[in-house]
């Protein structure tokens, strides 16, 4: 009896819950995740641009600017200025390939403090690890189905 | 002195005062609206630590120490310790005492453990012995964030309900009341809540229920009503739990009204800092009490204060398994000095 009046108080409470909750900005962060996740883009294919002055195909290209722009994710990561970038562009700032360097990079600044085996080495996927899981599987699953379908591996 | 039971988990005591009060915070905290409340505003986060764990242990131990020394005491004359924090084994709690060795009880109530703490050292106090208890809490935001949350340079987004681990702790050495004394007249220590909020980035409305509880015991069993009270300060609800308990309120005729505020909601300029619902921690309770709440009191502008510190008490492990959070509040009235001590 007690029971059932606790679960009853409950459920009338998440409903109260629910309706008090203030809501997401969800317009205001979807123009900022389309003004960071963009800009990141934007430099990207700068730098990608730059790489092909010097005569590389734009395929060519890919990879170097991949490097530059993990390397501007983990330096901006360190001088605290990332977790600043995607706190305003959540999406258009963790989803580019700097979000993945900010991923590992923050685990390896953190853990430090337990050392290089326990702390940084044990904990550096902590947050990229899920992703690198799911994409590798992903990936494995999608490629055998093109495989399958055009016969090309 | 003595304790009296009057209620499920609610004591009367008498005779209980507060021999003196410290509370130092981290920058954050500083640049709120109760700077000039505190005894010391660190200016880094780290202090000078080579681990965050060691910035809140330091934080916690230079806080008691002050408060040791500003009851005029040494740390052989204080009789027993109780404490805790939000760390893994209560480690800053444990780490202190084997500087200070003096008896401790190491208490968990996650963010309620500062009222837990003062109302357990008053009850054994107003029992005559032991005479002189020094109470503290604490916690580091950057320690928080990485035992329960992201690492602190990975960026995410904050939910609007979201509140800020206050890197924060505050002290109170407690014993037999004497003029001039802010006194401990009674507590309730509540039970455990959990109408079924899962939410670790909504702790506000996860522990409105449990303040709502307690504070409903604490009156029934004192025969009081929410106007024997100048303010009923909570411990870190938030703008969103401070709102539901209201409502949850007046559902039942209690109208809290202005009465009702919170230390989480006062730490700090919500929206310039950017802290979304408020401030959290054991740290927010103890440093917004032993600073600006206490001052009130002492300074005769309120008469009587109850401060209902609320924990949440998950880990990471059970929110990551679907459990809901259980949450509890643990109550404490306490008075302005008076001028004769009956």
């Amino acid at each position: 009896m007690a029971n059932q009046e606790t679960s009853s108080a409950a459920r009338n409470y998440q409903e109260l819950v629910k309706k008090k909750r203030p809501g997401k900005p969800v317009l205001k962060n979807l123009i900022y995740a389309f003004v960071v996740g963009g800009a990141i883009s934007v430099v990207g294919q700068g730098i990608q641009w730059g790489f092909m002055q010097y005569g590389m195909s734009a395929k060519d290209a890919t990879s170097p600017t991949t490097v530059v722009l993990i390397g501007l994710g983990a330096l901006f990561t360190g001088l605290g200025w990332y977790d600043q970038l995607v706190k305003r562009g959540g999406m258009g700032g963790t989803l580019p390939i700097t979000g993945f360097a900010n991923a590992m990079v923050a685990p390896a600044m953190e853990f430090r403090s337990e050392g290089l085996i326990l702390g940084v080495g044990a904990k550096l996927f902590t947050v990229a690890g899920p992703v690198l899981v799911y994409g590798l599987s992903a990936a494995f699953v999608v490629g055998l189905i093109r495989f399958l379908i055009t016969g090309v591996a | 002195m003595a304790a009296r039971k009057i209620g499920p988990g609610t004591y009367q005591m008498s005779r209980v005062g507060i021999k003196s009060t410290a509370a130092i915070v981290g920058p954050k905290e500083g640049e709120g609206p109760l700077r000039t409340y505190f005894d010391e505003v660190w200016e880094s986060e780290t202090h000078q630590q080579k681990s965050v764990e060691r910035a809140e242990r330091m934080l916690l131990e230079d806080t008691m120490n002050l408060a040791v020394e500003k009851a005029g005491c040494r740390w052989p004359e204080i009789d027993l310790v109780l404490g805790g924090d939000l760390l893994d084994q209560i480690v800053s709690t444990n780490f202190v005492a084997r500087r200070h060795q003096r008896p401790l009880l190491g208490l968990f109530s996650a963010c309620a453990v500062f009222t837990e703490a003062l109302g357990l050292g008053g009850l054994l106090v107003a029992d005559h012995e032991p005479t002189t208890v020094a109470v503290g809490a604490v916690s580091h935001h950057m320690a928080a964030e990485r035992q329960f949350r992201f690492p602190v340079e990975l960026g995410y987004q904050r939910t609007p309900t979201a509140a800020w681990t206050a890197t924060a702790a505050g002290a109170v050495v407690v014993g037999p009341a004497e003029v001039g004394h802010v006194v401990i007249d009674g507590v309730t220590f509540g039970r455990v809540v959990d109408w079924g909020s899962k939410d670790p980035n909504d702790m506000g409305s996860a522990m409105a229920p449990a303040a709502f509880d307690t504070i409903k015991q604490h009156l029934v069993a004192t025969g009081e009503g929410i106007n024997d009270y100048d303010a009923i300060f909570t411990g870190d609800l938030g703008v969103l739990g401070v709102n539901l308990l209201q409502a949850l309120g007046n559902k039942e005729g209690l109208h809290f009204d202005d009465r009702l505020n919170d230390c989480g909601k006062s730490l700090y300029y919500l929206k310039e800092q950017d802290v979304h619902n408020g401030a959290s921690g054991p740290g927010c309770s103890a440093s917004v009490f032993a600073g600006y709440l206490h001052h009130r009191l002492l300074s005769g502008e309120w008469r009587r204060l109850l401060l209902v510190a609320t924990g949440a008490l998950f880990s990471p492990t059970t929110y990551q398994q679907g459990e809901s959070i259980p949450c509890i509040a643990h109550a404490v009235s306490l008075g302005r000095p008076e001028a004769k001590l009956s």
